[in-house]
């Protein structure tokens, strides 16, 4: 080594070399202490919860939504756990395996892509919802990027069409939409639980830190119909609405003792557990939304106005000659001239002239308060979405001829359900109850009295009358037992008053008249045919499902002598 | 000659008394063996963590330390002589490399850095990193210190070709580092301060210029991210966002080892690599930095003493400017990923994954025993 040691170089470099150093290496320490303990303005607090928030993620636990029942425990309404596949199309566009996606979800491979390029710059996409577990597992087991599987509920409804409008149905996120899914959506869906997981930058879940709170299953909503008289008068009323070519028809049964609705059932109907993609005319719980004028059927009201007025008895005579009446500028015929006849012949004939007078000699004021005492005009308070109060104008001014129609049920309009309530009022000794869907398991309310129990008494033997040999609706009889019930036949009202020739037939009954319970309310929307009256078409229908519910209910007959006479009853039309 | 005689002393009869270890006889600097391989270790028990649970990233890191220790014992066999003599016979082989790369050089990532020999890939810009410290010394100390204007330009030379020759490849933070390597020859050579002075300030004064013409623009945009890396979340500031996220969520004691969210849930990128010291700083905290910091400062420290206590000016020069080139590394990755530099591709030493850049830091280290036995058997 020639050249060495020539000059030794200066140490002072190192030592400053090294000086300098140790303050840059300080300087890296104060940043990152600056970062990991110093809780400065974007320390470490907020770095931790960057880091946190980039990773951790709560999720939502499905709540098993409650079962809806029948008075009886038959499920009506219950949910059945389902996969539903999902996609971030983030990740699965780059995918090499769409075609083999596409042929496990059974689509075109072209849907698929056309489907990813219209999500190109969400997150999120749905591929096939509701599905078997065993057949979601068969897709996810695949292990396709960006596929992933969530645990949802499908609602089924094992009664289907039968009580579907009344039932409702819920939305694909199982939120109560209709009926009384909507009604009691709060009480049915449970509350959602909350986990935390651990997800990594593609969103794949890495681990469960822990389920925050469980998911509080729904609670079961027990409801009041009996699904055996919901299938019967399903049937019933298909059948006659049906064979009458009518628009629409519904029927109502409510057991007067308790004030719960046993069976309610519209036609048209549409398949809760299809497409729903019926008519919204199909979708309508008619029984309660829609309101018709209940015509000839407030008559046996209108009675209970004259007997409370103290001047009549159902044995009072009316005069009802020469078979017509003019009040104002209308005149009011019968169908022929009755001559004189009682009270109960009156309703029993559903005479407009023998109504007439005892309305032009009451007034319209006890007429109205019946009425008003009896529900119409106000809602019956179900919290039904949709559910009608009808209408009892209270006018300022009253022509003579309002005065009249109010007694025979113009004017005014109510629900089937209304009308079946007013009805239950003679059925359980002059008591209302109010109406009720779910089931009351024999804790009945007190009722409120609103006629005297005699009163009540003297109109259910005039509505059994109306059965009788000279009755309007002696077609509505039930072989075996005693009944009750008045008719209506009313005009459709379209957009340019009373249509001529359509009409709403209806008939409100009571059996078995002897030991009153069961109230049932049949309304033929439109019947297209020769017979169109409340007798001839709504009380055959009433007689049918009648006789079937007290077979089901097994409620003893009382009336075998009436059994030989049933096959002699013979057609006629009515009013 | 001179070579031979330096190796003379161990059969020699200067003390027979003590004899020679085995450890002096292999040429080791315990001390700096020890610190190394503490790191290594260290490194190897992260990098299993950052790599996601990989045993086979460890076994092939492993397999890079042995080759890099076998490589280093193998350096500090050679006597400071003959890398003084090999120096320019190394430095012509290496720039013909550089250009060989130019020309038939394999690439990727649009960066043509590699030459393939019989299957066996290599990047001549490493071997320079070592090749251009001894070349720069071994001019200077042939020749007066401190370096007058003939010798400063001489060295400028020799270490401007190859830093040109790397920038062209692209490799900006290689040439850099080379260039850097050079310069601390000269400053340790002693530079005059006035000299130093002025090149600070021709510096600063060429740095308006170099942004507006020389810079390209994602180089530009590395640089404004770094002062706000927020105005590019998504881009440019991804990744010094989350790496200030991973070494914040930290805290003292850390997310415990594997327990980092940062780097296992893919949110860091290069998180065995470059950035693997955010990995360190979230799951071991604090102390976990200070013990890294405590081990890097000790290996410094011992790099100094060796220059210190070197018999030459070539070995000073040499082990100084490996020291601090090492120091360089250090400080440009933790400042990167901490967010006070520009994010640039350097690896933290002996920790990063990557074996051609640990293979010449434990060669230079090899040359560092060799200076340091050259001290020890020159006190003697």
């Amino acid at each position: 080594m020639s050249q060495q040691q020539k000059q030794p170089l200066s140490l002072l470099r190192f030592y400053l070399v090294v000086a300098v150093l140790c303050v840059l290496l300080a300087l890296l320490v104060w940043r990152i202490l600056s970062l990991q303990i110093l809780d400065l303005e974007r320390g470490y607090t907020f770095l931790q919860n960057q880091g946190d928030m980039r990773s951790v993620r709560t999720a939502e636990i499905p709540a098993y939504r409650g079962v809806i029942l029948d008075r009886r425990g038959e499920p009506l309404a219950l949910s059945t756990p389902v996969v539903s596949i999902w996609a971030n199309p983030q990740l699965l566009k780059h995918s090499d395996r769409l075609a083999e996606l596409a042929e496990a979800l059974g689509i075109e491979l072209s849907l698929l892509q056309d489907k990813l390029a219209r999500y190109d710059s969400k997150q999120f996409m749905y591929l096939l919802r509701h599905q078997v577990p065993d057949h979601a597992r068969d897709i996810l087991d695949k292990r396709i990027k960006g596929v992933f599987g969530e645990r949802e509920y499908r609602r089924f409804y094992p009664a289907g069409e039968v009580a579907a409008q009344l039932v409702g149905f819920t939305n694909v996120d199982g939120q109560g939409i209709a009926g009384l899914e909507l009604t009691y959506n709060d009480w049915l869906k449970g509350t959602l639980g909350k986990k935390k997981y651990i997800k990594d930058l593609h969103g794949e879940v890495v681990r469960d830190i822990g389920v925050l709170e469980p998911a509080m299953p729904g609670k079961d909503l027990v409801l009041s119909i009996d699904l055996r008289l919901q299938y019967l008068q399903h049937r019933e009323l298909q059948r006659a609405v049906s064979a009458l070519d009518a628009a629409s028809g519904t029927v109502v049964t409510l057991d007067s003792h308790t004030g719960e609705v046993l069976a309610m059932v519209n036609y048209p109907v549409y398949n809760p557990n299809g497409s729903k993609s019926g008519s919204p005319g199909s979708r309508r719980n008619r029984a309660m939304t829609d309101v018709y004028e209940p015509g000839s059927t407030m008559k046996s009201l209108t009675m209970v106005a004259a007997l409370e007025s103290g001047r009549y008895t159902p044995e009072t005579m009316i005069d009802t000659s020469p078979g017509r009446i003019r009040v104002g500028p209308k005149v009011y015929p019968d169908p022929r001239n009755y001559g004189l006849i009682s009270m109960t012949r009156v309703l029993q004939k559903s005479s407009q002239v023998g109504v007439t007078k005892i309305a032009l000699d009451l007034g319209h004021e006890p007429v109205w308060d019946v009425f008003n005492r009896f529900g119409i005009g106000k809602a019956p308070g179900t919290g039904f979405p949709g559910e009608s109060a009808g209408t009892l104008p209270n006018r300022a001014r009253w022509y003579a001829t309002e005065k009249v129609s109010l007694a025979f049920g113009y004017g005014i309009s109510a629900t089937p359900l209304q009308l079946a309530s007013a009805y239950s009022v003679f059925a359980n000794e002059g008591k209302r109850l109010p109406v009720s869907l779910l089931a009351l398991e024999g804790e009945t309310p007190e009722g409120k009295r609103i006629i005297a129990q005699e009163t009540a008494a003297q109109l259910l033997g005039m509505l059994h009358a109306v059965t009788g040999e000279h009755g309007t609706a002696r077609k509505a009889r039930v072989l075996g037992y005693k009944v009750g019930g008045k008719t209506g036949t009313v005009h459709k009202v379209g957009p340019e008053g009373y249509e001529k020739h359509k009409y709403v037939a209806l008939f409100a009954g009571i059996a078995p008249i002897d030991n009153p319970r069961f109230v049932t309310v049949v309304v033929i929307n439109d019947p297209k045919g020769e017979v169109y009256g409340g007798g001839a078409v709504a009380a055959p229908v009433f007689s049918e499902i009648m006789s079937g519910t007290l077979r089901i209910l097994g409620v003893p007959p009382s009336n075998i002598g009436s059994i030989s006479e049933a096959g002699k009853s013979a057609a006629e039309g009515a009013t | 000659m001179g070579d031979y005689v330096r190796q003379l002393p161990h059969q020699g009869s200067h003390d027979m008394a003590r004899r020679p270890s085995v450890v002096s006889r292999v040429h080791i600097d315990i001390p700096l063996l020890l610190l190394l391989l503490l790191l290594t270790f260290y490194g190897l028990v992260v990098l299993y963590s950052a790599s996601g649970q990989s045993m086979a990233a460890v076994t092939r890191q492993g397999t890079y330390f042995a080759l890099g220790y076998v490589v280093m014992l193998l350096a500090a066999q050679i006597s400071l002589q003959r890398y003084a003599r090999l120096a320019p016979w190394l430095y012509v082989l290496g720039l013909t490399a550089l250009v060989a790369v130019v020309f038939v050089g394999v690439g990727a990532k649009g960066a043509q850095r590699w030459l393939e020999i019989g299957g066996f890939r290599f990047q001549p810009s490493e071997i320079l990193k070592l090749v251009v410290p001894l070349v720069v010394a071994w001019f200077l100390a042939g020749r007066t210190l401190p370096p007058g204007l003939f010798s400063i330009g001489g060295s400028l030379v020799l270490l401007g070709l190859p830093a040109m020759l790397i920038v062209i490849q692209p490799d900006l933070g290689t040439s850099l580092l080379i260039a850097a390597s050079g310069l601390f020859v000269l400053f340790m050579a002693g530079l005059r301060w006035r000299i130093i002075m002025l090149a600070l300030a021709l510096a600063a004064a060429s740095a308006w210029p170099a942004w507006m013409y020389g810079l390209k623009d994602y180089q530009k945009q590395r640089i404004l991210t770094m002062f706000d890396p927020d105005s590019d979340k998504l881009g440019a500031g991804w990744n010094i966002i989350q790496s200030k996220t991973a070494i914040g969520s930290g805290g003292w004691q850390g997310k415990g080892w594997l327990q980092s969210t940062q780097s296992r849930l893919d949110f860091l990128p290069e998180s065995h690599t470059d950035f693997i010291i955010a990995v360190l700083a979230e799951e071991h905290g604090l102390q976990g930095i200070i013990l890294l910091m405590g081990i890097y400062l000790l290996i410094l420290l011992r790099g100094f003493w060796i220059g210190v206590h070197a018999q030459t000016n070539f070995g000073r020069m040499v082990a100084g400017s490996l020291t601090l080139t090492f120091f360089v590394y250090i400080f440009v990755n933790m400042g990167m990923v901490a967010g006070l530099l520009p994010v640039v591709g350097v690896p933290l030493p002996l920790v990063s994954a990557g074996g051609t850049s640990l293979i010449t830091l434990l060669a230079g280290f090899g040359i560092l025993m060799a200076i340091s036995t050259e001290s020890r058997n020159g006190a003697v």
